[in-house]
């Protein structure tokens, strides 16, 4: 080691236990053996919102599919804003990825044969998505985890939160984390990071999403210079439960589910998504994208044609005319938290939903192997935007896309730190900085006169004012205003914890800091982008403006704090921009 | 229905605490209201201080095993209203250490989990997969493994277990369960080296069958029939090595 520097802890610390994480860590493991590999997680990996995905992973399989199809609807269904690079090389990957999970024990659904099943999905124009029931996230991170636990040299630090990158000169050369059961606050030094922490579902107060998802990996990213993508495409899944957000998984509608408004009307076929049929037809009605699903929705409360509930205006999903026996084999997951949190049964009742927010297609700026600008730094899964997602997601792209982007990222950032020499010293100074940022003015500070709690739901509250289904700017420029605000008083928060062990105040004054720079990048890029596209639609600019905004909006935090927004060229390989055509 | 109800907590903090005691805490009663809801009431409006893990609300992550009313629960798929009037006691997990309020110490299940090899372990020759096609698993293989895989390491039956309470040295029914779940999965040769860790004395023969962890398994999974099977899996090894030479085992 040369003078000046200090030895890195690890060769590859990947911050995100959940599909994309373990994923990427078991690459390594596989092809890098040498290699020196950790995980933390701020909880235990088989806990990660990974979990919670229900209705499966598309990867063409059938012999009456091809990789072409599957692009092609990720194109449309991205409204053009997906790289057409990533998704080619995305589609071609991720029959192998979904096979190697078959390889490591992920019970998939099957034919009677006994080769694996695909069910249809929304946006999709034919079956290809790979199910294991209804818990395909929850089966895929299971198997994942155990695999892992073959890798005893795979080291993990569970349940540590991190708090800061440490980065100099361009380069990123490890963490600051807290360890929650003892509280202790130290650097782990690493020759490359990979950032895969899932999503922000919780910068908004109704969402699917975990408790978890607090978007930490883009925030680290952020702060430490690396840019965030396409922040302003918020996706809303149409179907999740009313007071709880859980979610109803697009599979429901899959094998034959209905929307209804309070008429009993199958009304998504007043908004160009096609003619009602018996039985499913792909890229149609119930099969649409969830972006125009979710606006649908909106109109019809507008019409007046949804039933209002203490939880909002809702419609209904019908599943009565599957059958108990469908049910309870492809849905079963359904009908359990039917009957739990809403006290229905699915086989003879109608399930009350309404749009939630469920995924960001935004996230940390990538290229195709999972590198961000920043040496040394990568991120995959939700956590990131190569993207493949562009201005929505379909429906069973991001499990396949955790698996694709965990192993590439995994595979760039071992060969990254193969070469990659030591951290520099300085590095030590912004540790103990952070240290001290933690201890004294965090812990160290006693009770506050604003609450957490209360920022938090203003926040969230801003969010969905300012950018829900619909969007204007005047709405944005006002929640932007409010996260100001709220940016200014989060300082004045207190923590009357003050134990080391299991603070899970600290970790909550972390996160709100994390969702309000997150917040903000939303609404900055959304109101730039003048234009309506995919899950951004501005009723004050309600057209797709290919002329000028066929590019992704970076933002970029300036060193005062504040932002800025820059532009990216779309890559179109084989598919120009088109209109997207469902049902017709 | 009443409109509030009573959360009688259980409190610890190590560094100023001799051991736990109770905390009382009146949250509003509502008839969708899990344990959770209430809780995270406390957290966010009453006491900031409070300590418990929670994350998918839906009974799926596994995080928020508690002990509710001496019952171990998920707090998010348990609801207030089962309790009125109230009060509704709430604890940690039994037989864990505490490491603060309702959180516990999960250590040793993570220490225990990887002794079973849970993971598929192929022919070596891998003759039973070819690399570019799926391992063929019809819905009868699948159905034959399927609910010991649901098993989402909540701890609820670890919680439950008298002999675990007893000996923390014994295995446990999650782990158990797992090791069943690849021995019967059709892709999976590693019965053999599962039932080497499970024959030991902390594998199954801890078990007096008390069926705790069935009982209160929120996912369904019959822990304690794997446990079963394996004790005959683990008493016709014992009868074989007994009877037969070596080479014929």
């Amino acid at each position: 080691m040369s003078e000046g520097a200090i030895g890195a802890a690890h060769d590859v610390l990947i911050v995100g236990g959940g599909g994309a994480g373990l994923r990427a860590a078991i690459a390594i493991a596989e092809t890098s053996p040498r290699l020196d590999v950790a995980v933390i997680s701020k909880v235990y990996p088989m806990r990660s919102h990974t979990v919670s995905a229900e209705g499966g992973a598309a990867g063409v399989i059938g012999d009456d599919d091809s990789l072409e199809e599957h692009c092609y609807d990720t194109v449309s269904g991205s409204d053009w804003l997906g790289d057409q690079d990533a998704i080619e090389a995305f589609v071609r990957e991720a029959p192998e990825e979904l096979l190697q999970l078959e390889h490591w024990g992920c019970p998939w659904s099957r034919r009677p044969d006994g080769r694996v099943a695909v069910r249809a999905f929304g946006g999709m124009k034919k079956k290809r998505t790979w199910f294991a029931a209804d818990k395909t996230g929850f089966h895929m991170l299971h198997a994942l985890f155990q695999t892992s636990l073959k890798f005893s040299e795979v080291k993990r630090y569970d349940e540590e939160f991190v708090t800061r990158l440490l980065v100099d000169d361009g380069r990123v050369h490890g963490v600051v984390a807290i360890g929650l059961m003892s509280g202790r606050i130290h650097s782990i030094t690493a020759k490359a990071v990979v950032l895969a922490t899932g999503g922000c579902g919780k910068v908004f107060p109704f969402t699917t999403n975990a408790n978890i998802n607090t978007g930490d990996g883009m925030a680290l990213a952020y702060r430490a210079g690396a840019p965030l993508k396409d922040m302003e495409f918020v996706q809303y899944h149409p179907t999740g439960l009313p007071f709880t957000g859980i979610l109803i998984t697009e599979a429901a509608r899959a094998e034959g589910g209905w929307l209804l408004n309070k008429d009993g009307y199958r009304y998504l076929q007043d908004y160009d998504l096609g003619k009602p049929s018996l039985t499913p037809e792909l890229r149609s009605m119930e099969l649409g994208p969830r972006d125009r699903l979710s606006q649908a929705f909106v109109h019809e409360v507008e019409k007046g044609r949804t039933t209002d509930s203490p939880y909002g205006p809702i419609v209904h999903l019908d599943l009565r005319h599957l059958g108990e026996k469908l049910i309870d084999t492809k849905l079963p997951f359904v009908r359990e938290l039917c009957t739990k949190y809403e006290r229905i049964d699915p086989v003879h009742e109608l399930i009350p939903v309404r749009p939630v927010v469920h995924y960001m297609m935004g996230g940390v700026h990538t290229d195709i192997d999972g590198a961000t600008p920043l040496g040394g730094l990568y991120a995959a899964g939700e956590t990131a935007c190569v993207s493949i997602n562009g201005a929505n997601r379909l429906g069973s792209n991001s499990l396949p896309e955790c698996l694709v982007f965990g192993a590439r990222a995994g595979r760039a950032a071992a060969e990254y730190a193969s070469t990659a020499g030591s951290a520099p010293t300085v590095v030590r100074a912004q540790a103990t900085d952070e240290v001290r940022r933690l201890e004294r003015d965090l812990l160290g500070k006693g009770p506050g006169t604003e609450s957490i709690a209360a920022i938090r739901d203003e926040m969230q509250s801003a969010m969905e004012g300012a950018a829900g289904i619909f969007r204007t700017g005047p709405e944005m420029t006002k929640g932007a205003e409010t996260l100001a605000e709220l940016q200014e008083r989060v300082g004045n928060v207190g923590l009357a914890d003050t134990s080391r062990a299991f603070n899970t105040e600290l970790m909550a004054a972390l996160e709100l800091a994390n969702m309000l720079d997150i917040s903000e990048c939303i609404l900055q890029a959304g109101m730039q982008r003048e234009e309506s596209r995919g899950a951004h639609q501005r009723t004050d600019f309600p057209a797709r403006d290919d002329g000028e905004f066929l590019t992704h909006l970076l933002v970029h935090r300036n060193p005062d704090g504040t932002s800025r927004v820059e532009r990216l060229p779309v890559t179109i390989t084989r598919w120009p921009p088109g209109e997207r055509v469902y049902g017709r | 229905m009443a409109d509030s109800i009573r959360l009688r907590v259980s409190r610890y903090r190590p560094e100023t605490d001799a051991g736990p005691h109770w905390q009382e805490y009146d949250v509003p009663l509502r008839k969708d209201w899990t344990v959770l809801d209430g809780l995270n009431h406390v957290k966010n409006e009453v006491d900031t201080t409070l300590s418990f893990r929670w994350s998918c609300r839906m009974g799926i992550c596994g995080s928020c095993g508690m002990t509710i009313d001496g019952e171990p629960k998920l707090a998010c798929g348990t609801f207030l209203s089962d309790y009125a009037p109230g009060p509704v006691p709430i604890e940690p997990l039994a037989n864990f250490p505490v490491i603060r309020d309702l959180v516990v110490d999960l250590t040793d299940f993570m220490q225990k989990l990887p002794r079973v090899k849970p993971w598929i372990i192929p022919k070596e020759d891998h003759s039973n997969v070819e690399p570019d096609v799926e391992f063929l698993q019809t819905p009868g293989q699948l159905d034959a493994y399927q609910q010991f895989s649901a098993c989402i390491n909540c701890m609820l039956c670890y919680s439950a277990c008298p002999v675990y309470g007893l000996d923390p040295e014994f295995i446990g029914p999650a782990a158990i369960a797992l090791a069943e779940r690849y021995d019967l999965d059709s892709r999976d040769v590693g019965n053999r080296q599962r039932l080497d860790v499970l024959i030991e004395h902390d594998g199954v023969w801890g078990c007096t069958f008390v069926g705790e962890c069935t009982r209160v398994c929120p996912k369904h999974v019959d822990p304690a029939s794997a446990i079963q099977r394996y004790k005959l899996k683990a008493a016709l090894q014992t009868v074989k090595a007994f009877l037969l030479p070596r080479g014929a085992r």
